[in-house]
């Protein structure tokens, strides 16, 4: 796929980030998963199998659609909308949950668990346990079930069990705490599928690799609609997934820049916040090393963002390499800018964004304007608004 | 020798095994613990493992969570856990003592700072949840320069292989984690344990103790009967939880199920 970049190596390094740290019990079974992640991204057969279900299930490709009034109206580069949110279940998330899936098929894994925060994994996975008949159980913060009822109400539908997770900050970490303990117990039947690229490896490589359709798409549609590359791609980062997606076909494509954005929450300087690669330091959570947000005792700190899906104290260890290397820039947008872009799109473009790529959307927003008209940013509209109308709602006192 | 080499030694020529109860440092509150420590080794200790409370305990089931929580409530970390140590060394020179807890802590503080606290405090060994050996060489190095053993845990699925690169990197003792789930779990099979200590025995001649969901004195003098050593936490730490108003009594009830323990695994 590139020439020259290659990570991570065989045990999962992105120079000093990643790796496997996990409790032994899991070894074997990361082991296990591992193999099978090698055997079959190179199995002519399981690739056709995952581009049929995401042709005709998900719904792939999703279009890049030039959004030229909003340009117009921010009156500089031309921005470009990677349109995940038109995917089944309404986000990026199901191009992962389905390869997983057909791993876990191949694998003979009976039961199927998740994390969750913002619930759009967790209905991604719920969908995909539902359609090939797997026992699934999704994992998720008692404070984001509140917030996303929504989300918890299509997961049972789909026949999912959702555990409320009453640890620590009941958010999406002790969820991945609750699931990772879940599997730990249930090691020979169980596969988990983690939902973005964090985790041991080989979760940040295998999770890279089911959702860099993205980027692939979106290089070839860029270059068919304006006939070159785009000079930037602007996605919002929680653990990483979509921004890896989208940025990962064009890693060797030194023109393209990539920048990642962080939930800033109610500003950097308050501490509240969800913004590890702004802010944060490196540490291990999770099974890899990355940045994280802790404190001088090791002590994972308290996250916050109006966007569930952001509100996550790590980030996937390649977005901690490509910071460090200089290869991405990583910038954060608060939660009223955030909400500033949900409003500009919805208004402009007759688009409902998700809160999490509203906060892409909003630097997007800033970043236009200092560019010439005849430049290109692409900008991952990872999901749709509707699972985020309570929250808006309840933000901006509105009562139906 | 290090302390933990010389006490199953002395195990050995008398033909005990080893109790290793573990409690979490600063729970219920930072007062209970240093005595706590003293009242174990009365009760018949030969080890103890000391929790080092962390946000996120992955491996740990709902008690050992909660105990977590309580001592970070009191702002106990990894220093303060520490300083108890410290403390515990001012008059009892003998019992090794191991910090167990998670990487996350010790990452933060930097290997080489830790390596150095800890041979201030006079730490015996280290074991880290989330640190497999094929991540640990540059924390072993580090702490062997400064006779402290890294110890590592096994599991009911670890293959002969990585038993063999355990026995390589570690020291002093190996956990064997008794069931496949997190500690406090209830489904310890003692004759799985028995078939499976006989083969991890084939591929390391480290003592090796067993641990997770043990709750009672008959569990653990059946325990006693194949492995090196017997680690109780999680029972322990249910009766600090039970007693929340009235740490006296969950000091008293601790030491008798303790003694008890001591009682039966002598037998
Ligand atoms: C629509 C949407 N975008 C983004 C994210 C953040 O995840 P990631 O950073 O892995 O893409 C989520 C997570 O729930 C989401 O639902």
């Amino acid at each position: 796929m590139t020439d020259h970049y290659d990570m991570p190596d065989a045990r999962g390094h992105f120079g000093p980030y990643g790796g496997i740290f996990v409790a032994e019990t899991l070894m074997p079974a990361i082991t296990e998963l591992n193999q099978a992640y090698q055997r079959y991204l190179q199995d002519p057969e399981f690739i056709a199998e995952l581009d049929a279900d995401l042709r005709d299930y998900v719904g792939r490709p999703s279009p890049l659609y030039h959004a030229q009034r909003w340009s117009q109206a921010l009156g500089g580069a031309q921005i470009y909308l990677k349109r995940e949110d038109l995917n089944h279940t309404g986000a990026h998330k199901v191009n992962n949950t389905v390869g997983q899936a057909l791993l876990a098929k191949r694998m003979g894994k009976t039961r199927i668990i998740a994390e969750t925060g913002a619930g759009q994994h967790g209905v991604a996975t719920a969908t995909v346990a539902a359609r090939l008949g797997l026992e699934c159980v999704v994992y998720m913060g008692a404070v984001d079930v509140a917030r996303q009822a929504l989300n918890v109400y299509r997961m049972k539908l789909l026949g999912a069990t959702v555990v409320a997770v009453e640890s620590g900050s009941k958010t999406l970490k002790d969820a991945l705490n609750e699931a990772l303990r879940d599997w730990v117990t249930h090691i020979d039947d169980t596969f988990y599928i983690i939902g973005t690229v964090a985790g041991p490896h080989p979760y940040p490589a295998m999770v890279r690799d089911f959702q860099a359709v993205i980027g692939r798409e979106a290089k070839q549609q860029c270059l068919a609609q304006t006939g070159r590359l785009p000079d930037a791609l602007v996605a919002c980062v929680g653990g990483g997934s979509n921004a890896i997606g989208l940025f990962y076909p064009f890693i060797d494509d030194e023109s393209v820049k990539f920048y990642g954005v962080e939930a800033a929450g109610d500003g950097i300087a308050t501490g509240r916040h969800s913004a590890p690669l702004s802010a944060g330091r490196p540490g291990v959570l999770h099974g890899n090393r990355t940045y994280l947000m802790a404190d001088d005792d090791g002590e994972i700190i308290e996250t916050h963002s109006i966007s569930a899906g952001l509100d996550y104290p790590g980030v996937g260890p390649e977005h901690a390499w490509l910071k460090d290397i200089g290869r991405a820039d990583y910038v954060s947008i608060t939660d009223d800018e955030a909400l500033q872009g949900f409003h500009a799109l919805t208004r402009m473009e007759g688009i409902i964004p998700a809160l999490e790529s509203s906060h892409a959307l909003a630097y997007a927003a800033k970043l236009a304007p200092t560019l010439g008209k005849d430049r290109i940013i692409v900008v991952n509209l990872s999901g749709r608004g509707d699972k985020d109308m309570h929250t808006i709602m309840q933000r901006e006192g509105i009562r139906l | 020798m290090s302390r933990l080499d010389h006490t199953f030694a002395q195990l050995k020529t008398s033909g005990r095994k080893a109790l290793i109860p573990f409690i979490t440092a600063g729970d219920p509150e930072p007062g209970f613990t240093v005595p706590m420590l003293h009242d174990m080794v009365k009760a018949g200790a030969d080890i103890i493992e000391l929790g080092v409370p962390f946000s996120d305990p992955m491996a740990d089931g709902p008690v050992i969570q909660r105990a977590s929580e309580r001592a970070l409530a009191h702002r106990v970390g990894l220093r303060k856990t520490l300083a108890m140590a410290t403390e515990f060394r001012k008059t009892n020179q003998t019992t090794p003592l191991v910090l167990m807890g998670y990487l996350n802590p010790i990452e933060i503080m930097g290997y080489e700072d830790f390596a150095n606290a800890a041979q201030r405090a006079d730490i015996d060994g280290v074991l880290t949840v989330d640190l497999p050996p094929e991540e640990s060489a540059e924390c072993v190095a580090l702490l062997r320069a400064r006779g402290i053993d890294q110890i590592f845990l096994l599991a009911p699925n670890t293959s002969a292989e990585r038993v063999r690169k355990m026995d390589e990197v570690g020291s002093g003792y190996l956990y064997y984690v008794s069931l496949k789930g997190v500690t406090g779990a209830g489904h310890l099979d003692t004759r799985d344990v028995a078939e499976k200590l006989a083969l991890i025995r084939q591929n390391t001649a480290l003592p090796v103790g067993v641990g997770f969901g043990v709750k009672d004195a008959e569990t653990a003098e059946t325990l006693a009967g194949f492995a090196d050593g017997v680690v109780i936490g999680s029972a322990l730490i249910s009766k600090i939880e039970a007693h929340l108003d009235d740490p006296g009594r969950a000091r008293s009830e601790i030491i008798t199920l303790l003694a008890s323990i001591r009682h039966a695994i002598d037998r």
